[in-house]
């Protein structure tokens, strides 16, 4: 599990930060983007993919989570 | 000599990593790329932020240095505490010059040097106790500081002292803010890792103290974030910022006080300039407190009126008249600036290795003066630091991280700029090989450079670096007569 930031972006609708390794990156899918269900797996423009729990939508951004990490890209 | 080519580069990568053992030479070229402005994200081809190689001469400070040197020691009102033994503070005591107003002494502490003095048997039996009778003192001679952080050097985590619980107690009996910073020098590979720790620390110990109490906002309030006013850079950038009509209320941390940093949650926009140091502190207000933050750059006029412009962008229009109105008045200024010095310098090839944000943000100021940067590197960059930087550099020229005092003079002997820009430590191997340097980490005693009136002295220096005539006194007459002769013999 890893600490990572979720906020929008200017050229995705969210994007990825986890600070542990000043990584910065666009999310180009989400699996759940609604008002209720928000999160589950997320694919990195760099080809990595997470996963975050599923929840409702966040008020407001950036947020911080805690996440899974399925596939890094390295 | 004209400008290298891609596989010359390359070339001379290989050439110097040749006289490595096998497992470091595999280490350092990951280290060494050359820049290729079509590459998205850095890693692809340099690696950043590992740790240095036993044996070789690297530049990097520790999480110390990142703490109380960079980010915690400008902050002027209140008194930062070396606890440890007493070298740490005292070799890097207002060696950053970071200048601000007040009497130092009085009320002002940030030239001062205060260490709890370690000796055997705090190491022996623990210095807590030290370290609270310490305070004491503090509160007794300086009775005007406005707090005092506590910032560990080595000892304090080896020997596992409990400086949170000291601190506590402390606050609780003087009511004043006493943070402890547990930036003991080991953790992490570099200064890097401090200036997360510093962030931290001010997260959790500064920022929450005002929460909720009244202020009295203007929609213009920005704060500035990593400037650390070395030779004044401060102020030159605020002047800035105020005459386009924006309120400044804070400045982290050069010639700040703890009372602007705890007013910082209530500002509009966060400007960062350092993001380096200071990004961790403007992600967290952004979470927490929902404020935007931006990068700006301050070097060379060029990037002046791009940011000010940028930043007037997340304002109303008066402010962005404000902006073109500033732009406007030091335009001839900046023009007669570039009309003395570009011709003298024009053609000029400049090879940087410093830290924090320089080596891409003065690329920008270099370029107005009409010159070149062939060269860039980060002591303690992160992969963010040079996915920035490679859109800045040109192509084919050279990037190197954390590198080592032998390839640094290799590239130099190579690649042959006629100015070099790095800390005290390279300035004079590289003026006795006879090659123009600039200390860039405090600007070589001058500055400020940041905004335009930085950018005046900026040109300034570095002509008087570059022409100065001592460089053509480099090869001893007698030596320099044995060249024609030798010639004439050969011919």
């Amino acid at each position: 599990m890893a600490n990572i930031m979720v906020q929008r972006g200017s050229k995705t609708a969210y994007v990825f930060y986890l600070p542990k390794r000043d990584l910065e990156d666009d999310i180009v899918s989400m699996e759940f983007d609604t008002p209720e269900k928000w999160g589950g797996e997320i694919k990195l423009n760099n080809g990595g993919s997470y996963y975050i729990e599923p929840q409702p939508a966040p008020a407001k951004l950036p947020i911080s989570l805690r996440a899974k990490r399925l596939d890094a890209a390295e | 000599m004209s400008a290298l080519t891609r596989e010359e580069t390359e070339a001379l990568i290989q050439e110097v990593l040749e006289v490595y053992p096998e497992k470091a030479k595999k280490d350092r070229a990951k280290h060494l790329a050359v820049n290729d402005q079509s590459i998205e994200q850095s890693k692809k081809c340099i690696t950043s932020n590992r740790k240095s190689l036993p044996g070789v001469m690297t530049i990097r400070g520790c999480a110390y240095a990142g703490s109380k040197g960079v980010v915690w020691g400008p902050i002027k009102d209140m008194i930062h505490i070396s606890h440890g033994p007493v070298g740490c503070g005292q070799y890097s005591r207002a060696g950053r010059r970071n200048y601000y107003v007040g009497t130092t002494g009085v009320n002002t502490f940030g030239t001062m040097n205060f260490t709890s003095d370690f000796q055997e048997k705090d190491i022996v039996f623990g210095g807590d106790k030290k370290l609270a009778k310490l305070i004491g003192e503090i509160e007794q001679l300086f009775p005007l500081n406005k707090g005092i952080s506590v910032q560990s050097e080595c000892p304090i985590g080896l020997i596992g002292d409990d400086i949170e619980a000291v601190s506590k107690k402390a606050a609780a009996e003087f009511n004043k803010p006493v943070v402890p910073v547990r930036c003991e020098g080991f953790r992490g590979v570099s200064q890097s890792l401090g200036h997360h720790i510093a962030n931290d620390a001010i997260r959790d110990w500064v920022l929450p103290r005002r929460e909720g109490k009244a202020f009295e906002g203007t929609p213009y309030d920005v704060a500035v974030i990593g400037d650390y006013n070395i030779g004044g850079d401060a102020w030159s950038s605020r002047i800035l910022l105020e005459e386009m009509g924006l309120r400044v209320v804070a400045q982290w941390s050069g010639d700040g006080t703890i009372a602007e940093m705890e007013k910082t949650p209530y500002v509009k926009v966060n400007l960062i300039h350092c993001y380096r140091s200071m990004n961790y502190i403007a992600r967290h207000m952004e979470e927490k407190y929902s404020i935007p933050w931006m990068e700006y750059n301050f070097f060379g006029p060029t990037k002046v009126a791009e940011s000010l412009r940028a930043i007037a962008a997340l304002f109303d229009d008066k402010i962005k008249e404000g902006a073109e109105r500033v732009i406007a008045k030091y335009q001839p200024l900046m023009q007669a600036v570039i009309d003395k010095y570009k011709p003298r310098l024009e053609g000029k090839r400049v090879m940087l290795y410093v830290g924090g944000l320089r080596p891409r943000h003065v690329i920008g100021a270099y370029e107005d003066l009409g010159m070149e940067v062939v060269g860039t590197g980060y002591e303690f960059g992160h992969n963010d630091d040079y996915d920035r930087t490679i859109k800045d550099m040109g192509n084919a020229t050279l990037i190197y991280d954390d590198v080592t005092g032998f390839e640094f003079e290799e590239f130099v002997k190579r690649v042959k700029p006629d100015l070099v820009g790095s800390g005290i430590k390279e300035k004079f191997i590289f003026q006795k090989m006879g090659v123009p340097f600039r200390q860039m980490h405090s600007w070589d005693y001058s500055g400020p450079y940041h905004g335009y009136d930085g950018f005046a002295i900026f040109a300034r220096d570095m002509d008087m670096t570059l022409n100065n005539p001592c460089w053509s006194k480099i090869t001893a007459p007698w030596l320099k007569q044995a060249e024609p002769e030798a010639a004439k013999k050969a011919a």
